[in-house]
């Protein structure tokens, strides 16, 4: 095995340079249909997140015993009780948003993301890795689906967070943000159509992102030997 | 040799199908009951807005029929709650299914009192599209709120309709199937609780509703 990965690595890359809905685009199904609110997407991610990190924890926990040829049933058993817990959990203590998000908590077991990180990283880390990794890319999932769904709700219906109490309690009621009753809105981003355009731009923004940071550190690097570039390299 | 391996890997995955299912029913054991009441406080809450609860004593909730009446409820079998003040029926609350909505059906709460007259109608669950046909959520427009105290002779039941197909109820700009099919729906309810008459208030209660909603 290779040298261990650090938790830096392991964070940037569940977060940012392997983001599992932007770069591997897995787990769409939910991506599309729970997006429709800022308030949903961040729901949905950390409903993921919880479920993700459980299960890479408890497959790293028992990499040594699972033999190869049953370790996808074994995922798989593992994965659906995890969301089932959720599931009930969220029933029992966020009901109103387990009546808006409810079918999609089950769906939570088909996406391939969760058993791709059992399969990918998991198993074949140690546990405190496992966790981490969990933790990353249920964090750079949450992050995806927050902000698709505050894009698409702002452009449909001119708010943000709005409804954030059904998640968050009363206090959340703060983080709405509106335009007011006037905004006609454009319905389309609504709907499904606007799921795939504001996933592409936000693919886009993302590989636009990248490429600036590469050609900003591509032009740091001969400025050593040429001290005027070097100083314009730091002010930008 | 290959058949103690096999043997194996059927204990690993046995073993750890016994333990997701334990941890799941131990789970389940531990919030049953508050699931169960958040179902019955969301269902209270949605009553309370339907209901002159001023003028009942007893919990609808706790005095619930099922009904079979396909062809007006929309459903096989229809809950109706009954609320009372004492012996006397105060109103019903059914909750009728609409099968002709422009994206599947659509599932109603409505309270009709003793007169005939509506206490009020509710959508509790739609897949109609988004900002057009989802105007009959009360949160997001006021139309639901039309039908109160709407009953069959006001206005008289030709007059049942949307605007458009000659009614008095508002239809919303490019969605007319939604609220023509809803319109229907709640007049077909009103003819069956006026044809029921006393009887829906004189049938033998079924199981109390928190026990049903366990199984």
């Amino acid at each position: 095995m290779s040298a261990p990965q650090s938790y830096a690595s392991i964070v940037g890359e569940g977060i940012w340079s392997n983001n599992q809905m932007l770069v591997a685009l897995l787990g769409l199904c939910p991506l599309l249909a729970t997006t429709t609110s800022a308030t949903n997407g961040l729901g949905m991610g950390l409903a993921t997140t919880a479920v993700i990190a459980c299960s890479n924890g408890t497959v790293s926990l028992v990499r040594h015993l699972v033999r190869p040829e049953i370790r996808i049933p074994v995922f798989v058993l593992v994965i659906a009780s995890f969301v089932t817990l959720v599931e009930l959990i969220m029933q029992a203590y966020f009901y109103e948003m387990y009546l808006v998000l409810g079918l999609f908590i089950s769906l939570i077991v088909v996406n391939c993301m969760i058993i791709g990180r059992a399969e990918a990283f998991a198993s074949k880390n140690r546990v405190d890795r496992a966790l981490v990794d969990g933790l990353a890319v249920g964090l750079g999932a949450t992050l995806v689906l927050t902000t698709l769904g505050a894009l698409r709700e702002f452009v449909a219906q001119g708010t943000i967070f709005y409804q954030a109490d059904l998640l968050l309690g009363e206090a959340a009621k703060g983080l709405t943000v509106s335009l007011g009753d006037d905004y006609q809105g454009a319905l389309i981003a609504i709907l499904p159509p606007g799921a795939f355009i504001g996933l592409g731009l936000m693919i886009a923004l993302k590989n636009v992102i990248d490429k600036l940071v590469r050609r900003l550190k591509t032009a740091a690097k001969p400025a050593h030997s040429d001290p005027a570039a070097h100083a314009e390299a730091a002010a930008t | 040799m290959k058949t103690k391996s096999i043997l194996l890997a059927g204990f690993v995955l046995g073993a750890f199908a016994v333990s997701g299912v334990s941890l799941v029913a131990v789970t389940h054991e531990a919030v049953d009951g508050r699931i169960a009441d958040n179902q019955y406080q969301a269902m209270k809450r949605k009553l309370d807005t339907i209901l002159p609860s001023e003028r009942i004593d007893n919990d609808p909730l706790q005095d619930g029929i099922e009904v079979k009446a396909r062809e007006y409820l929309g459903a096989e079998v229809t809950e109706v709650y009954r609320a009372r003040n004492g012996e006397d029926p105060v109103a019903v609350v059914l909750e009728p299914i609409v099968p002709d909505g422009y994206a599947g059906p659509i599932k109603l709460l409505v309270s009709v009192l003793h007169d005939g007259t509506i206490g009020g109608v509710r959508v509790i669950s739609h897949h109609e599209t988004p900002g057009l046909g989802d105007k009959i959520e009360e949160t997001k427009s006021d139309w639901v709120l039309e039908f109160n105290g709407k009953s069959l002779r006001n206005p008289p039941p030709e007059k049942w309709a949307v605007k458009r197909d000659g009614g008095e109820f508002d239809q919303f700009t490019g969605a007319t199937i939604t609220p023509r099919s809803i319109v229907n729906a709640v007049k077909s309810t009103l003819i069956y609780v006026d044809q029921q008459g006393e009887a829906l208030f004189k049938a033998k209660p079924a199981a109390p509703a928190d026990e049903k909603e366990r199984t």
